[in-house]
């Protein structure tokens, strides 16, 4: 077994593990740090597939950003395990078992599909990745949409300003 | 590596999401699962954009067939930030209101 695929389960163990401790942690703030913990092993398969920009782009802003803004919030409203509303036994077991069904379903349907044998990702290689590469197909066949999605940043701000003032 | 264990990979982290939405009570662990699912759905996109890259390059070294899917997902980052500030604004606006969490506060809205 090579160094990227030891690295794949590798990365894919702890991303899987740190999800589940999402769920399973009581204390709100911990649930953030394992999300972070999610994050760093998405980014680290980003690498793995020679996607650069988006492995810093993902450190920057989900890890860096989102995840900062979560943890002021939680920070803000107090919250810790005390403060954590249940949910009856029965329910959570109803959840697990209907999300269990909807992963045997889709694993299911993919070991069924004929298109996907034989297909291979390129792993390390490959330069598409690389910021070069993007920044031309961002400013010339995608600038209209990287333009409106400055519009929809302007209109968030107002918005988060407006819903979360005073009265 | 086979594109398979991408896609099942990403599968079990998008069912962990959807566990958490119908499991969890508090809504700031709910709005969590909802970006688990959206990072799950980013690393499908990028190990799809590299199969299609990878079966391209054979026929023209020079192509850059599949850079569409990273910039898609390079999008979705950027709606997903904004979709965080202005959830993260309600819920901290409900928590004014109601001075809990609880989702289960907000079935209010089927009378």
């Amino acid at each position: 077994m090579s160094t990227v695929q030891l690295l794949f389960f590798f990365l894919s163990v702890l991303a899987i593990f740190s999800a589940v401790m999402v769920l399973v942690s009581k204390n709100p703030v911990h649930s953030v740090l394992w999300l972070i913990a999610v994050f760093f092993a998405i980014s680290g398969h980003y690498i793995l597939l020679n996607a650069q920009f988006l492995a810093i782009v993902n450190l920057i802003v989900y890890a860096g950003a989102i995840m900062v803004l979560f943890l002021f919030v939680i920070m803000l409203m107090n919250l810790n395990a005390e403060s954590e509303p249940r949910k009856h036994l029965r329910m959570k077991f109803a959840g697990v078992i209907s999300g269990g069904c909807f992963l045997l379903v889709l694993i299911s349907l993919v070991r069924q599909t004929p298109e996907l044998t034989g297909k291979t990702v390129m792993m390390a290689t490959g330069d598409i990745g690389l910021i070069k590469n993007l920044g031309k197909a961002l400013f010339s066949d995608y600038v209209v949409p990287f333009e409106i999605s400055s519009v929809l940043f302007l209109s968030a701000m107002v918005g988060a300003v407006v819903i979360g003032k005073k009265d | 590596m086979p594109v398979q264990y991408y896609i099942y990979f990403c599968l079990a982290l998008f069912s962990i999401g959807v566990i958490g939405v119908l499991t969890r009570r508090n809504a700031i662990i709910v709005f969590m699962c909802i970006e688990l699912m959206l990072n799950a759905v980013n690393l499908l996109l990028v190990a799809f954009s590299k199969m299609h890259h990878a079966a391209a390059i054979t026929s023209n070294p020079a192509t850059t067939a599949g850079i569409d899917g990273q910039l898609f997902v390079f999008f979705i980052m950027v709606v997903a930030a904004a979709e965080v500030s202005v959830g993260l604004a309600i819920i901290v606006m409900m928590y004014r209101n109601t001075h809990s969490v609880d989702i289960n506060f907000l079935n209010r809205l089927k009378n």
